[in-house]
């Protein structure tokens, strides 16, 4: 039994070298196969920064009388913060909203001017109010219709921006959905190709298969080289194809944090170097082993 | 020790053989002759059960070879060494390897291996060629590869199909006066040929075959067709 193990690996390492062409072909296309599936991921995790960043830019804000007592403001908060739709709510006081609004219109010496010349402070305060996903918001709006709040809200500006906060949604919706379908097809299509190429490999030892059979050798004598083999295709491809990727991801960053800023695509491939490298290694051995083992199979049936 | 019970084969209905029944003793040399399609190689890998008969049985020591189960198959051609018309050697191996393959497969342990193969490689003559590969050899060196892998794990039954065809007068005796002494150390040899001069030397059983059937079936034969 040992032996035989023995003498199976040794003879896959031994056809893999002496086959050294037809590895070399096979191994080439399985780079491609596994580049393009590493490709749609690294796009999977940039599409979903982009959405993520499109996500945050979306807020309601809830204005607040002028006069409302800061504590009923901030049991406000504590409410909204109990309920399952709210991801974040930011209280800016009135004077840090004059504050902010002084600083955003330091060049306008007008309203620089006017606001000199008030005595009190015309800005509200306001809770501004992230939710969890962007289909959210008209529960979070209900929400603060209540009468206990009518009394303190003067204003919430999410049925001003409602339309637009319901566009947002959908496209971001579509974005994911699109890309779901494209990273599927394409990956349906890569595995396709990898196994046909390992198919057709093969088919070349076929004869050497139905050889082996008359010679009286048993079938998992036959198949044992034949899976080291794929294993080895599996090892060597994904290998070489995260180290292919890794000078193009850092050439490439910089273009791609200009398109979609924040996106850090580089920094997340150097962080999850060895988490790819293992998705790639395993997508590269299901294929080689796999392909091989359905590609053998019907030579053996002799 | 194997008998061809009313073995008939069919190809697209037309019978390559019909109804043949064949009975060969432990220890025989039996000589299968007759012209290029008249069955001789139909018969042999029926033996083997690389095909399956259309109808009758055949049995290896009361074993049903038609009935074996697929999982048994590599057991049976273990007990029985080939020599193949077109050799079959395995392309991706040396000739070393190529019978050592033979080995592989039955278990036998490395020592044995390197032991027996030089051995069986200078019986053939070709010990000089052990490293090379089948197509770095001519027809007749490929042809005593074949031969040496059938018999390096001394099986019970050897099958020559034709093993010399592709031999120069001086080898063709040679590999006969092997098959001959091989036979006289037990094993059981089914010879197929259609040189006339090997089958009236020889002075063994002969087993005539015509158009799927057997015309001739007699010890001492001769060719005669």
């Amino acid at each position: 039994m040992i032996t035989a193990f023995k003498r199976v690996f040794l003879v896959g390492f031994q056809n893999f070298w002496r086959n050294g062409w037809l590895s070399a072909t096979t191994v080439s296309v399985m780079v491609l196969v596994l580049s393009m599936i590493l490709g749609l991921l690294m796009i999977s995790v940039l599409t979903e920064a982009v959405v993520q960043h499109l996500e945050n830019q979306i807020d309601i804000s809830v204005y607040f009388k002028p006069k409302t007592a800061e504590p009923d403001i901030l049991q406000v908060k504590n409410n909204l913060l109990a309920e399952k739709e709210v991801k974040s709510v930011e209280y800016v006081s009135e004077d840090a909203a004059l504050a902010l609004f002084k600083e955003r219109h330091k060049a306008d010496t007008i309203i620089a001017q006017v606001l000199e010349e008030l005595d009190a402070n015309p800005l509200e305060a306001s809770l501004n109010i992230k939710a969890k996903a962007p289909d959210q918001f008209a529960a979070i709006a209900k929400f603060l219709e209540k009468k206990e709040y009518a009394p303190l809200i003067s204003a919430v500006n999410y049925y001003e921006n409602q339309e637009t906060i319901a566009r947002l949604s959908s496209v971001i919706s579509a974005i994911r959905k699109t890309g779901l379908f494209i990273t599927l097809a394409l990956s349906v299509i890569s595995v396709l190709v990898a196994l046909n190429t390992i198919r057709i490999a093969i088919y070349t030892l076929k004869d050497e298969v139905t050889i082996m059979k008359l010679v009286g050798a048993t079938n998992w004598f036959i198949r044992g080289p034949f899976l080291v083999e794929g294993v080895l295709y599996g090892l060597i491809s994904a290998t070489a194809t995260i180290i292919v990727f890794y000078p193009i991801m850092f050439l490439l960053a910089p273009y791609v944090d200009n398109f979609f800023p924040g996106s850090d695509l580089f920094l997340y491939f150097q962080r999850n170097f060895m988490t790819l490298w293992l998705i790639l290694l395993l997508c590269g051995i299901v294929l080689g082993v796999f392909g091989s083992m359905i590609a053998i199979r019907k030579y053996l049936k002799i | 020790m194997i008998l061809f019970d009313k073995i008939s084969k069919a190809y697209n209905g037309h019978f390559a053989l019909e109804n043949i029944t064949l009975n060969i003793e432990q220890g025989e040399f039996v000589s299968i002759v007759g012209q290029s399609g008249a069955g001789k190689s139909t018969l042999l890998k029926l033996l083997i059960a690389e095909e399956k008969p259309t109808s009758g049985r055949i049995f290896l020591d009361k074993q049903d070879v038609t009935a074996l189960p697929y999982a048994e198959l590599p057991f049976l051609r273990r007990r029985i060494g080939t020599i193949f018309q077109d050799f079959k050697l395995l392309s991706q191996k040396t000739a070393y390897e190529n019978i050592a393959f033979a080995m592989e497969v039955v278990g036998k342990s490395k020592k044995e291996i390197q032991e027996d193969v030089p051995q069986v490689l200078q019986l053939v003559g070709l010990e000089e060629k052990a490293k090379q590969f089948p197509n770095q050899l001519s027809g007749g060196e490929q042809q005593r590869v074949a031969i040496a892998r059938a018999l390096v794990h001394q099986p019970d039954i050897i099958i020559a199909d034709e093993p010399t065809g592709n031999l120069d007068p001086l080898n063709t005796w040679d590999v006969i006066r092997l098959l001959l002494k091989i036979n006289e150390l037990g094993t059981t040899i089914l010879l197929a040929t259609h040189d006339r001069e090997i089958i009236n030397t020889l002075n063994k059983r002969v087993v005539s075959i015509d158009k799927g059937k057997v015309i001739r079936d007699e010890q001492n034969g001769r060719y005669i067709l």
